[in-house]
């Protein structure tokens, strides 16, 4: 008994054990908990956990090819569409990559909005993990909770550009519309509303008994294997790791305010709960911070480009090739915009949300490639659960914060 | 931070010259061309030593018809989260063996970058425990982020043609 109690703890597969029957089933994608078109091959023991591979694409919409046959502004209400839960912040991504190239400088209006913005974002997407994830924790109240709250978040967001979700308020060199003072006053008055509401989840949750079996020792990985499999955000910083784009590659107004990075210890479930709680706490006085401080002026740089934006025709030739296929050339002759490549990211809600965009000259971008945190927590998903049992496997999506938009673009 | 990525651009001199073809900087950001047949697993555990835990990401691009430089280019973006430096290293590779070797041993979260590039732009990673299609169906044709992809499909895709065909032969037997 007790020699095969130690080699089911490596948990190999092996068609020698007489007693070893392996059952695969397929988890998702309709699935609830699954949060999205997500699916699971599940190889399970009994209702153990021995391996797991992820399948995703259902939701691949080919945003990286599209953006490849549109002008640099035209491409902006496409992030929106990748996590749709902080649209803010994918608009904010964008925005900056492309000024990073054109050499554009917001002016400082621009930043603090849109700081404040990414921050409200932030929450929303924070309100809609916690909910969700109690909910397939089993904790039913937590969800109409935060829901009430993220409507209020939603209505800002209504109130300032006219959008809920799809917002496409940040653009490139600014935002689209200044705020009026009322608005502000009312995110204002929010702020310590929200501080209270904070204190309610906690109370709820933090010392529940269900809920710290449920999380506490769940999905344990550390600082050093949370690196190597990528994560970022939130995940990342439940294993103790400070690394946080606000901090090593500051944007926006960031650098200018005052506020910490919580990083947890253990490296579990919990850990990441609290982080993004704290998170929260955090990106209020951001925001606090952003409303008192906000300066006067113009919310947009006057050079940044418009939807009418200058475009060279790239060569495309039907016959070229023999084919009725058209074919996009690379541009090497006039330069209506710098030639060159570049990497930027964000702290998007979920993690490091990053840009690669290459430029050839013509208006639009030759390739855009995106770094979803999202699709990269999705594989780090076996290595999170092998050994749990399939009732933990909910919590540890629901730790991971994915959103299927963003990692099938 | 400058002095330390100096430091270790000297390091990767003395010890890769032979494949390095420039080393540059573009907004800031610096960045190595390394010629096709580079031994990039060594090249990335020799950054791994030097402190280069994070790879923020790894795409590829396809510089079709650009003159006098191999068709496609694999991108390594990495950063160093305690040193606070990073560099991006784009390897070339030709269009007649578009192989790579792979770093998923050194880095598990390059597992599903090369799969997506494997998918996208048809570019093999050798040594990948998994390589397969992972956003599109495994039955699809081409490789989509190609710039010779066509835009516009001259058939209907193979699946719709088979439903179209299924149900045909259904309707003979008097099925709707």
């Amino acid at each position: 008994m007790s020699e095969k109690s130690l080699t089911t703890k490596e948990y190999i597969y092996t068609t020698e054990d007489p007693f070893f029957s392996p059952l695969t089933i397929q988890m998702g994608p309709q699935h609830p908990s699954t949060h999205g078109v997500l699916k699971l091959n599940l190889v399970l023991e009994g209702e153990k956990i021995i391996d797991l591979e992820p399948e995703i694409g259902f939701l691949h919409r080919g945003l990286e090819k599209l953006a490849e046959s549109m002008n640099y502004a035209q491409v902006l209400p496409l992030t929106d569409r990748l996590d749709y839960i902080s649209a803010m912040n994918n608009n904010t991504g964008y925005a900056l990559v492309v000024e990073r190239l054109l050499g554009i400088e917001p002016p400082p209006r621009g930043k603090y909005l849109r700081t404040m913005v990414c921050e409200l974002a932030r929450i929303a997407s924070h309100l809609l993990w916690l909910a969700t994830h109690a909910l397939d924790i089993g904790a039913m109240t937590v969800f109409l909770y935060c829901f009430r709250e993220r409507e209020k978040i939603l209505d800002f967001f209504e109130m300032i550009c006219g959008a809920r979700l799809t917002v496409s308020y940040p653009r490139i060199g600014g935002v689209r519309v200044d705020v009026e003072e009322k608005v502000l006053e009312e995110i204002y008055n929010f702020i310590p509303y929200m501080y209270e509401k904070i204190e309610e989840y906690e109370g709820l949750l933090s010392q529940n008994r269900i809920w710290l079996d449920r999380t506490v020792g769940v999905g344990v990985i550390s600082a050093e294997e949370a690196i190597a499999y990528g994560l970022t955000g939130p995940s990342l910083r439940g294993s103790g790791v400070a690394y946080d784009i606000r901090k090593h590659f500051p944007y926006d107004a960031y650098p200018e305010l005052d506020f910490e990075v919580p990083v947890g210890k253990n490296g579990d479930t919990y850990d990441r709960y609290w982080c993004r709680l704290q998170e929260m706490r955090q990106s209020l006085r951001i925001i606090k911070q952003c409303i008192e401080k906000m300066p006067d002026g113009p919310v947009c740089a006057e050079v940044s480009p418009d939807l009418d934006m200058q475009v060279f025709k790239r060569a495309f030739r039907a016959e070229a090739w023999g084919e009725k296929t058209f074919i996009a050339f690379l541009n090497e002759g006039v330069e209506l915009v710098p030639k060159g490549e570049l990497y930027s990211a964000v702290e998007g809600a979920k993690g490091e949300l990053g840009f690669y965009l290459v430029s050839d000259g013509s208006g639009r971008p030759y390739r855009l490639h995106i770094r979803a945190p999202s699709y990269v927590h999705i594989s780090a998903l076996p290595k999170l659960s092998r050994g749990h049992m399939v009732a933990d496997l909910v919590a540890i999506i629901g730790t991971l914060d994915i959103v299927m938009g963003e990692c099938d673009r | 931070m400058k002095e330390r990525l100096r430091e270790v651009l000297e390091r990767f001199k003395v010890n890769f010259s032979a494949y390095i073809i420039d080393i540059n900087e573009f907004r800031g950001q610096t960045f190595v061309i390394l010629g096709d047949g580079s031994p990039i697993r060594d090249i990335v555990g020799f950054l791994k030593t030097e402190g280069f835990n994070h790879l923020q990401t790894l795409t590829a691009v396809d510089y079709l018809q650009k003159s006098g430089v191999p068709r496609f280019e694999v991108v390594y973006q990495f950063y160093s989260i305690d040193q606070g430096i990073s560099l991006r290293l784009r390897l070339q590779v030709s269009e007649d063996k578009p192989e790579v070797e792979s770093i998923v041993d050194l880095f598990p979260s390059a597992n599903f970058f090369e799969r997506e590039v494997y998918d996208l732009f048809g570019i093999r990673f050798m040594g990948h425990p998994n390589l397969k299609r992972i956003l599109l169906p495994q039955n699809w044709e081409g490789h989509p982020l190609r710039k010779d992809y066509p835009l516009m499909p001259e058939d209907k895709p193979r699946d719709f043609l088979e439903l179209v065909e299924l149900k045909e032969r259904l309707g003979g037997y008097g099925i709707r």
